[in-house]
């Protein structure tokens, strides 16, 4: 009995103290529909998730914010799932899809329900869902336009991609060339593809040094900056700047760097506890908040000031990660209106 | 009634007396699915599972197992999204070559007397490679009728249901109390006496196969039907759930013995079995084990009857 009145007086309290409109949440239940849980992007992706509703729960914001996984990465078994939230009773539905396409029917099901429907980072199609998405070309024109104040004479730089093939790595790639356009004293003089891994970058990056001048940075996309610093120092080369993907080995590494020699450099990529964004948006439009239908997921960064901070959120093998707010989501919707 | 009758008679009713615990057991955990509209979002993803058991069900009926028939409906179901909502003529040609082929398959394998497990498993790539050949990025538009058909909301009985009811009892007829439909299923389970009784075996093989592959290729219809468009990889699960739906139905892997009806049912109780455990929110590591586990139970029930029914 007394942790049920606990929550209840919380709840009173949270009515009360916060803003009026938080309480009309609180006999709503969200529900997570993940995909796939197999990578430690997806298992930090689930343990924010966790966290946060956790406390909102705690706090009364919402009744039951729950994650469920499907047992197989498959489209058929998400839409079934999905199909299993509706009966479930859930209010609005967080989903990262298993495809932009494949889940459309189940969607439309949800939202002929009435229910509200949030897709993030694996998002769909369907018009009646909302799509918190990664803007990845901007992530790439951030990377040179960084370079650009580093390096005002500009220089010569070397691009290390991702996985050929994946809409991502084009995106990415498409918003370096981009960027390079845009800053004209730059120029990219050879692209390697490093598949996010450092392993396969720095095998990568060692075979086309030889070929290559002097390089000044190198921009890559995430999982491969600490292996392009191996390349180099293998080389003997002259260490350019290389910019980051928020992996804990390449946040050490720049660490090291930083306090031995005063190295500077940046590193962009996303954070996992997008799942919180996403939660948090879910809440404010069953709070009946107008939420524009298509938004912007911000890019973690961390910066020269901000390393310390970053590499002691970021767990040992994993990506750097923070939780997003009530705050960071109103902030988020406010600059889509 | 005798031992051995009333053995018989509980082994047929097992696949329809597992769908009802099951069913009584997921009314009881969320009494919200009691409902038409409950019923319909519960069961409409059943439909394809059912016809592409259906499928598996004809492969089997002439001793073969069709390993392929998760990235058969896959292309179907590409096919379905671009050219048949495109430009219809070339998408029924299409499906109708998908079909011809199909038949050469069971010519091929009886013919050539290869296993029919190779050439299927061989040939799931190649289904699969067409599939993203047509449709390389997820995406399409399932043609208006079919997405009409697919949530169409008939009065009392929701659609699910009523088009299970009407594929199980057509196929049922057709296979069970036609004259060929007996001969059909006397191929797989005396096929020596079926060719000296001079019926041509080749046909009874490419009449099994082009009938797995029109079912194959209506589960592909029906499935973009519910999910408004299509992937190259949105029925592979299809192969498994297929060959478990019609042995949990009450089929035999070899001799002809397999039931249309038992096949629908244990395509429906497959799909409700996967809801049940999402319902009892087991965790998602254990979920497969579990529908394991549940398929398992089931066929040791019918192995503890069949003996009943062996001992005489």
């Amino acid at each position: 009995m007394t942790p049920r009145i606990t929550a209840l007086s919380l709840a009173l309290l949270a009515a009360t103290a916060m803003t009026p409109a938080q309480a009309d949440t609180s006999d709503k239940r969200i529900a997570l529909s993940n995909n796939y849980a197999g990578n430690s992007w997806r298992q930090a992706m689930l343990q924010s998730w966790e966290k946060v509703a956790e406390e909102a729960v705690g706090e009364g914001v919402v009744a039951e914010a729950d994650a469920f996984t499907t047992a197989e990465n498959q489209v058929t078994e998400q839409a079934a799932q999905i199909q299993n939230l509706i009966l479930q009773g859930y209010d609005a539905i967080v989903l990262n899809a298993a495809s932009p396409e494949g889940l459309n029917g189940a969607v439309r099901e949800a939202c002929d329900a009435g229910v509200t429907v949030v897709s993030f980072d694996g998002i769909v199609t369907e018009p009646c869902a909302w799509r918190i998405a990664v803007d990845f070309k901007q992530m790439g024109k951030d990377e040179v336009s960084f370079l650009a104040e580093q390096l005002p004479e500009g220089g010569s730089l070397l691009e290390i991609r991702g996985l050929a093939g994946v809409f991502v790595d084009d995106e990415i790639s498409a918003g370096i060339h981009e960027g390079v356009s845009e800053h004209p004293d730059f120029k990219i003089v050879g692209s390697v593809h490093g598949d996010w891994a450092q392993d396969v970058a720095q095998k990568a990056v060692a075979g086309i040094l030889p070929s290559l001048p002097e390089i000044n940075g190198v921009v890559t996309q995430g999982g491969d900056g600490y292996g392009a610093a191996q390349a180099f120092r293998a080389a003997g080369r002259d260490m350019p700047i290389i910019v980051m993907g928020n992996r804990h080995d390449e946040l050490t590494w720049w660490k090291e760097q930083k306090d031995a020699n005063g190295y500077v450099t940046m590193s962009v990529s996303i954070a996992p506890g997008v799942s919180t964004l996403a939660f948090w948006v879910a809440q404010q439009i069953l709070d009946g908040a107008d939420v524009p239908k298509d938004l912007t997921v911000p890019f973690l960064r961390i910066d020269q000031d901000n390393l310390e901070d970053g590499l002691a959120n970021t767990e040992e093998g994993g990506v750097a990660n923070i939780e997003y707010s009530l705050d960071d989501a109103k902030e988020v919707i406010s600059a889509a209106q | 009634m005798s031992r051995p009758m009333l053995a018989r008679l509980l082994r047929s009713a097992l696949p329809a007396l597992s769908l009802a615990i099951l069913l009584g057991a997921i009314f009881y955990l969320q009494p919200r699915t009691m409902s038409y509209f409950g019923l319909n979002l519960l069961l409409n993803l059943a439909v394809p599972i059912a016809l592409a058991t259906l499928a598996q069900m004809c492969v089997l009926t002439v001793n073969d197992l069709d390993l392929s028939i998760g990235s058969y409906v896959s292309l179907t179901a590409c096919i379905t999204a671009t050219w048949l909502n495109d430009t219809p003529i070339l998408g029924v040609a299409a499906l109708l070559a998908c079909i011809l082929a199909y038949g050469a398959v069971g010519a091929l394998v009886h013919l050539r007397n290869l296993p029919s497990i190779v050439v299927t498993l061989g040939l799931s790539f190649v289904w699969l490679g067409l599939a993203i050949l047509i449709l390389p990025t997820p995406g399409g538009k399932a043609p208006g009728w079919i997405r009409e058909l697919m949530t169409l909301k008939p009065a009392y009985v929701p659609f699910p249901v009523i088009a299970c009811v009407v594929i199980a009892l057509v196929v049922h007829v057709v296979l069970m109390r036609s004259p060929y439909g007996a001969v059909l299923r006397g191929a797989g389970g005396n096929p020596r006496a079926v060719a000296r009784a001079g019926w041509s075996l080749l046909r009874v093989k490419v009449t099994m196969y082009m009938a797995a592959g029109t079912f194959g290729a209506l589960a592909g219809i029906a499935l973009v039907g519910l999910t408004t468009s299509a992937d190259a990889n949105i029925a592979l699960r299809y192969t498994l759930l297929s060959i478990a739906g019609a042995i949990l139905g009450g089929s035999e892997f070899v001799g002809g013995r397999v039931s249309p009806i038992g096949a629908v049912i244990g395509a429906v109780t497959l799909t409700l079995a996967a809801s049940f455990l999402s319902f009892l929110r087991l965790n998602p590591d254990f979920q497969i084990g579990a529908q394991g586990a549940i398929l398992i139970l089931v066929l040791a029930l019918r192995a503890v009857i069949g003996r009943t029914e062996a001992d005489r």
